[in-house]
């Protein structure tokens, strides 16, 4: 604390009570925590571990795929890994990390609260995660689940029967983590503001938080049913989804993409909050069309309900469907492009700082830009129709959860680790990392929309001998994407116990996650602050923040 | 910037990301030859979302390249940038284009959607309505002799269900009942194509420019039929019939790939499709007819003398390991008898 936010009245704290700890010791992130910082950083290193794992197995996938035959890995094992890789990047990496991990963390910061709305609901769901990552790695030992991320009846009903049922319990358990934590957010970024802050002066990763929650809470419940009359099937001889038997196969993949189209936002959502943060912040502007960003999450989120079937094309589906879908689909492009407009308008006139932070939500625009371009060419049925199932999906939606969501991650990543632990990390390996990173993901994923739209399906782990170049450059990439991870990991373990010491804000920024220490003191502020300014008021009379130190007692200037 | 107006920059820009655009649009080579007419359909939608899609990317690419460039800090500089929180006609504009793109391709899309027949499954130009037994369809196939269905022992039941998914008649064709109609079996790990009159085949042979019927089903788990030259797929699953309805316009041999994981060999699961001229598929027909029905009692009973050479072969081709193809070849090569005087089993020699 500087000393002009030294506190103005008295602290909350009862005297009579024992003094609370002054800060957390290592061996109380491996506990039973209530406090939301903790929660924020289990959440990370977990999911970072369980992103480490998944890595892993898409290396010994595309070293398989480096020849036509099989002859790396035994096709079952390689069935295996393409379904928990997708498993453990989507519900281990990405949803846990962007939700549990920064959404935990920084949204109470961010709003002048010091805690969630339900401490020990979301210590909780925190909790329900390792031992389901636990039950994903232990199904290896039958076999592992070996029918897609989708689970499809009737192979999923016929295949692995042990480990298909762990995974489903996986599955719940992670769904259940996350309606927990929804409910949670919902609960705090509506009502656990400070009272100087309207929703609509909150920073916009609490707007796209509250528009990933409320899709969590809707959607999460459907997939849940899915698996549950899955696992009815699979274990206590039910016929939900059993063509001989009455059932119809088709109705899982309805119940399934219900959710699973949202996830995909619920993987997006919180990293376009990360990019409305950290864009302003190295332009040193203010976010070009506030309103418009945060209504075109709340808007994603509307439409991203209704857009399901765009995975079913090719399915069981009637014309009518294929249509309604088609224009759904295309819907969803109009508030996705008002967003990527808004941030490269936040850039014009500015005067941009290009730390590693920086550097990733650049590349996050430029490939989400294109897997944006990639996705539209899919959303309608007649090109969907051909490309459905190939290598050009794959290519689509890493452009997007890898160059989008896994860019933005480390965007934020960069951007709080001083926030979280009180270092700096080191800037050079950061921008050997972004390198690494940038180069890498395009070579593994641009080369397989060529792929796919030439006839090479995915989820296979034999192919045409007609496709080896592409693939093999794909292998290459791969393994420079493998590599990428090397120097980040360094610098983490490196800086977080060595690396220059950050200070409060060592960014310069406005927003309320900055005014306080660097790890946040356990319950955030001495004192709350009062906010003085907006979010994202860079420039406001060509004043750097010093000049806009929050006084006690003045009025939002909005 | 100081020498040259923005607007005639801008105006550059444009011209030049319109022309590449275009270019890029016609010129990409990333699909596939079109063998099938609904090919050219997808193409050309794909085409023109190639040619939005590149402008957008260039002039949103182009965005930033120029701001890092021309917004970056400059060394010492520790001020702010300019104050600006948003511009509503811009963001009304920008929200604008996309909507407008998005009606385009929309309403383009049902265009393309309904050419294909995808608007029609299930139109198998009889009384649509009702539950048409593609049995009786078939045997009106012009170009195929009609067989009593009682020779027929098809691995897989003919009969398929009406189907309500997939790809039917495109509006040229509606009402009308397509001119052969398979019926394709996925399992794990092939494809089974059941022609009318029981032949059954692990490759497909269809005519080209005549309106072929796919009847597809599963046995197992959910296949999907996909011939990339045609542009066209269809999820085979089981317990409900799906079809996929098409014209292959280009004689050749193409890939037919399983595009749904339906196991660990998922990725072998690939056999092709021939498309014949119409001549040769009479040719193909003619010599499944001689090498898949054999009638063994006509055979036994006929003296050996009165049969031609491809009737007398007929029995010893799957010994002999002589294909069909090959076998029709010969008939067609050696114009009946000659041949026969040279085969030691011929009892006249």
């Amino acid at each position: 604390m500087t000393p002009a936010q030294l506190p103005v009245n008295t602290p909350l704290a009862d005297p009579g009570a024992s003094p609370p700890p002054q800060g957390w010791k290592w061996y109380d992130y491996f506990t039973f925590n209530v406090d939301h910082k903790v929660i924020g950083i289990q959440y990370l290193v977990t999911s970072f571990f369980f992103y480490l794992i998944g890595g892993a197995m898409a290396v010994a996938m595309r070293t398989e795929l480096a020849t036509p035959d099989s002859d790396f890995i035994d096709p079952t094992l390689y069935n295996a890994f393409m379904t928990n890789h997708g498993t453990i990047m989507i519900f281990l990496w990405i949803v846990p990390s962007a939700i549990g991990g920064f959404g935990n963390f920084l949204v109470p910061l961010m709003i002048g609260a010091r805690d969630m709305a339900f401490p020990k609901l979301n210590a909780i769901a925190f909790w329900l995660n390792p031992p389901a990552g636990a039950l994903l790695m232990a199904s290896f030992f039958f076999g592992g689940a070996q029918s897609g991320w989708t689970s499809y009846p009737p192979l999923s009903e016929i295949t692995a029967n042990v480990a298909q049922s762990m995974w489903i319990l996986a599955i719940v358990m992670v769904g259940t983590s996350s309606i927990l934590g929804a409910l949670n957010f919902v609960i705090t970024i509506l009502f656990m503001r400070i009272p100087s802050m309207r929703l609509d002066q909150s920073p916009l990763f609490c707007w796209a938080m509250l528009a990933t929650s409320l899709l969590a809470l809707l959607s999460t419940p459907v997939l849940a049913i899915g698996l549950l009359l899955l696992l009815f099937d699979i274990n206590f001889g039910t016929s939900f989804f059993k063509p001989d038997a009455g059932g119809n196969v088709v109705l899982y993949q309805h119940l399934f993409w219900f959710y699973s189209h949202p996830a995909v936002y619920l993987m997006i959502l919180p990293i376009f909050g990360i990019m409305s943060e950290v864009f302003p912040v190295y332009s040193r502007k203010p976010i070009f069309g506030y309103k418009a960003i945060a209504y075109s999450s709340m808007a994603i989120c509307l439409v991203g309900l209704f857009v399901w079937v765009h995975h079913m094309f090719t399915s069981g589906t009637p014309p009518w469907m294929r249509l309604f879908f088609t224009i759904s689909t295309l819907i969803v492009g109009i508030p996705t492009g008002v967003k990527i407009f808004g941030w490269v308008a936040t850039m014009w006139g500015g005067k941009i700082r290009y730390t590693t932070s920086m550097l990733f939500a650049i590349g996050f625009l430029t490939m989400f830009v294109f897997g944006g371009m990639t996705g539209v060419t899919m959303g309608t049925a007649p090109v969907d129709i051909h490309v459905h199932d190939t290598y050009y999906v794959v290519g689509h939606f890493h452009y997007v959860l890898f160059g989008g969501s896994v860019f933005g991650l480390y965007a934020g990543i960069y951007h709080w680790f001083p926030k979280m632990t009180g270092r700096l990390l080191n800037e050079p390996l950061g921008w050997v990392h972004f390198a690494l990173t940038f180069i890498g993901s395009n070579l593994t994923f641009l080369p397989m929309h060529q792929l796919g739209l030439q006839g090479m399906p995915r989820r296979v782990a034999m192919y045409d001998p007609q496709f080896t170049s592409v693939n093999q450059l794909c292998t290459i990439g791969a393994f420079i994407l493998a590599a990428s991870v090397i120097p980040f990991t360094i610098n983490v373990v490196w800086s977080w116990s060595r690396g220059a010491v950050a200070g409060d804000n060592p960014w310069r920024a406005l927003t309320l996650e900055w005014t306080t220490s660097s790890p946040p003191l356990i319950e955030n502020w001495e004192v709350l602050p009062v906010l003085t300014h907006g979010p994202y008021d860079y420039g406001l009379n060509n004043s750097s923040p010093e000049n806009l130190e929050p006084v006690a007692g003045s009025t939002s200037p909005s | 910037m100081k020498e040259i107006p923005s607007s005639i920059l801008t105006l550059t820009a444009g011209v030049l990301i319109t022309i590449i655009s275009f270019w890029v649009g016609q010129h990409h080579g990333l699909m596939p030859e079109q063998a099938s007419e609904q090919a050219p359909l997808v193409d050309n939608l794909f085409n023109v979302m190639v040619m939005i899609g590149t402008a957008l990317f260039l002039v949103v690419q182009g965005a930033i390249i120029v701001f890092m460039i021309k917004y970056r800090r400059r060394a010492g500089d520790d001020t702010d940038g300019l104050y600006i929180e948003g511009n509503l006609p811009l963001e009304a504009f920008w929200t604008a284009i996309p909507a407008a793109i998005v009606i385009f391709l929309g309403i383009y899309s049902v265009d393309v959607f309904d050419n294909m027949g995808g608007l029609n499954p299930g139109d198998h130009g009889m009384m649509s309505h009702h539950h048409v037994q593609p049995a009786a369809v078939v045997a009106q196939a012009p170009s195929q002799p009609a067989i009593a269905a009682d020779t027929a022992a098809p691995l897989i039941e003919p009969q398929a269900p009406y189907a309500r998914y997939g790809f039917g008649a495109n509006p040229d064709q509606m009402g009308k009942p397509p001119a052969l109609s398979v019926n394709v079996t996925g399992m794990q790990y092939a494809w089974l194509f059941n022609y009318p009159g029981g032949v059954v085949t692990g490759e497909l042979h269809i005519p080209a420019g005549r309106d072929v019927q796919l009847n597809l089903s599963a046995k197992d788990v959910i296949h999907s039929f996909w011939v990339p030259q045609f542009r066209l797929k269809q999820d085979a699953l089981p317990g409900q019939p799906t079809e996929l309805r098409f014209i292959a316009s280009k004689p050749g041999t193409y890939p037919v790939v399983c595009a749904e994981l339906c196991g660990s060999y998922h990725g072998g699961m690939r056999t092709q499709v021939i498309v014949h001229t119409q001549a040769d598929y009479d040719q193909w027909w003619a010599s499944t007819q001689v090498a898949q029905a054999p009638d063994q009692e006509q055979t036994i009973a006929v003296r050996p003398s009165d049969l031609s050479a491809p009737e007398f072969l007929a029995p010893y081709a799957e010994q002999v390991g002589v294909s069909s193809a090959a076998l029709a070849h010969l008939k067609h090569h050696h114009q009946g008898g000659t041949m026969i005087s040279h085969l030691p089993a011929s009892p006249e020699s």
